[in-house]
């Protein structure tokens, strides 16, 4: 049995003042309602999650008592992904038809501030100033850097690609294309990594409808259906934030996991990928996250950068909205803005970020801490 | 005379004449963790023994805290008396990467492979007046 998605909605990322994130939360699943022509009260089941937020089930004070089964998901990065995987397990299972899933956050400006106890750590850790997840993703790159002779230039073109995509996103936070100088000239903020190569925390809201494939067409004429959806955790050695110590021999990220778990299950590779969106919490991670999930080999990406392959209109599109870079990450909604945006590109709605040639297949991708990594591939 | 205390008992020896970080070792796949842990993360083992890991290390990758974190950082310095200081991972003698801050030298700029000696050094003074003792590294003086 097939999974289909016919409603697709977003509460515009960034900031919005007046509003809660549980009903910046509510806003999108209104709009994936009214995209696929349904009431809340069609709705099944619910899965849902935020960081900052809140809790999900909340929603239904919005929404309506209707007595839907309602989960809330917390799961760091991969909230939104866990949301769509639970999602597709309760219809594939055949336990329920039609439900949504929904991601929202809201957080306070700056980094964020974990608590090492959350994260099974000592309190030292953190006092001590090595629990940032900026520095973590500076040392990855710093290394990734030195192991695979990939340059600062392919840094710098992925974010000036991210923020051309941004301003051409009307849901997008950041809608200013940035010049290539006025990136490599920003504050050094993580060696090597600079202002304009961080994603920031924010707002926002994403949702999405789902059904069993067989009824689709009762709701829209351009179902688009997921073919795979896997969440894997990290292995021993492979090299995660919030480590205090690593193994000398260093193992796959979760990434490579997830990726190869929904190819198999999809039936495809990533050659028959015609867009994608893949996690860039800073530009450092969206190049080696090319190469984890197969799109090309282990330092190529200089070359492709240099090329414009990753560009709207080049061989192998990466996140055509601009990604986090250019919407921010609100962690709850992140990965659904992110399958969000490959329906867009599906159904053949993206306006001025359209990829051309009309594509088939679309593949999204998280990582977050401390070491997961989900991945969802959806054709139509 | 000012009482100095670890910022954390059992992350190294100290006082010491030559301080060395302290980890764990499985006894069964001889895997180490810093800091010490009573399980073994590669596999699954509860058996596992305190270990010395060295006090001399080779930086495996790095980076620089240019801003003062807001918390959990926890020290004595305001926005205007911070100094950035580095991060890296030093591949240490007894078979581990540990995470940890190291002086930076002015005019210098770290690279990976470079050799670094353990340090402790005062952190930061608590309520009661006494010093916070932490690890860091420094540019090893052949």
């Amino acid at each position: 049995m097939d999974v289909a998605i016919i409603g697709i909605g977003l509460h515009p990322f960034g900031r919005s003042p007046t509003l809660t994130g549980q009903q910046q939360g509510a806003s999108a699943i209104r709009t994936a309602l009214a995209d696929a022509g349904l009431t809340w009260k069609d709705m099944q089941f619910a899965y849902g999650g935020s960081q900052d937020g809140g809790n999900a089930d909340a929603l239904v004070n919005e929404l309506g008592l209707t007595g839907l089964q309602f989960t809330n998901i917390w799961n760091g990065c991969a909230t939104g992904g866990s949301s769509l995987h639970a999602a597709y397990t309760a219809i594939k299972s055949g336990e329920y038809d039609i439900g949504v899933v929904v991601g929202f956050d809201k957080h306070a400006r700056g980094a964020f501030n974990p608590k090492p106890s959350d994260w099974g750590l000592d309190d030292w850790y953190g006092e001590s100033g090595m629990m940032l997840t900026t520095q973590f993703f500076a040392m990855k790159f710093q290394r990734y850097m030195h192991d695979h002779g990939i340059s600062n230039d392919s840094l710098i073109r992925v974010s000036e690609k991210a923020f051309q995509n941004g301003a051409l996103t009307p849901t997008a936070w950041r809608r200013e294309a940035l010049s290539y100088e006025q990136i490599a000239n920003s504050m050094m903020v993580s060696d090597p990594l600079r202002k304009y190569m961080f994603c920031s925390p924010a707002e926002g809201g994403a949702a999405l409808i789902l059904c069993n494939a067989n009824i689709a067409e009762r709701y829209t004429k351009k179902p688009i259906y997921l073919k795979a959806a896997a969440v894997r955790t990290r292995h021993y050695g492979s090299f995660e934030v919030f480590s205090p110590s690593q193994a000398m021999n260093v193992a796959d990220a979760p990434t490579v996991t997830a990726s190869k778990a929904a190819f198999e299950l999809a039936g495809l590779g990533p050659k028959d990928v015609d867009v994608m969106q893949l996690q860039d919490t800073d530009s450092g991670t969206e190049i080696i996250h090319m190469a984890e999930n197969g799109f090309c080999e282990h330092g190529e990406q200089e070359m492709l950068l240099r090329e414009g392959a990753t560009k709207i209109d080049g061989a192998m599109p990466v996140n055509t909205d601009g990604g986090c870079l250019a919407n921010g990450e609100p962690v709850g909604a992140s990965g659904l803005r992110q399958v969000h945006e490959i329906c867009v590109q599906l159904r053949g709605e993206g306006g001025a970020r359209q990829v051309p040639g009309s594509p088939k297949v679309g593949y999204t991708h998280v990582y977050g801490a401390p070491g997961l990594s989900g991945v969802n591939i959806l054709t139509r | 005379m000012t009482q100095q205390i670890a910022i954390k008992e059992g992350l190294f020896t100290w006082p010491a004449e030559k301080p060395e970080l302290l980890g764990s070792r499985c006894i069964h796949c001889g895997e180490a963790a810093f800091p010490a842990q009573n399980d073994c993360r590669a596999c699954g083992s509860r058996e596992t023994e305190i270990t010395a890991l060295g006090n001399r290390g080779t930086l495996w990758t790095w980076t620089i805290q240019s801003f003062m974190p807001k918390s959990p950082y926890l020290s004595d310095e305001t926005p205007e008396t911070f100094k950035p200081y580095g991060v890296g991972y030093v591949e240490m003698p007894g078979g581990v990467r540990v995470e940890s801050r190291f002086e930076l030298i002015e005019g210098q700029v770290p690279h990976i492979g470079m050799s670094l000696d353990l340090v402790i050094l005062p952190f930061r003074t608590d309520e009661s007046g006494q010093e916070i003792m932490m690890f860091s590294f420094k540019p090893a003086e052949e």
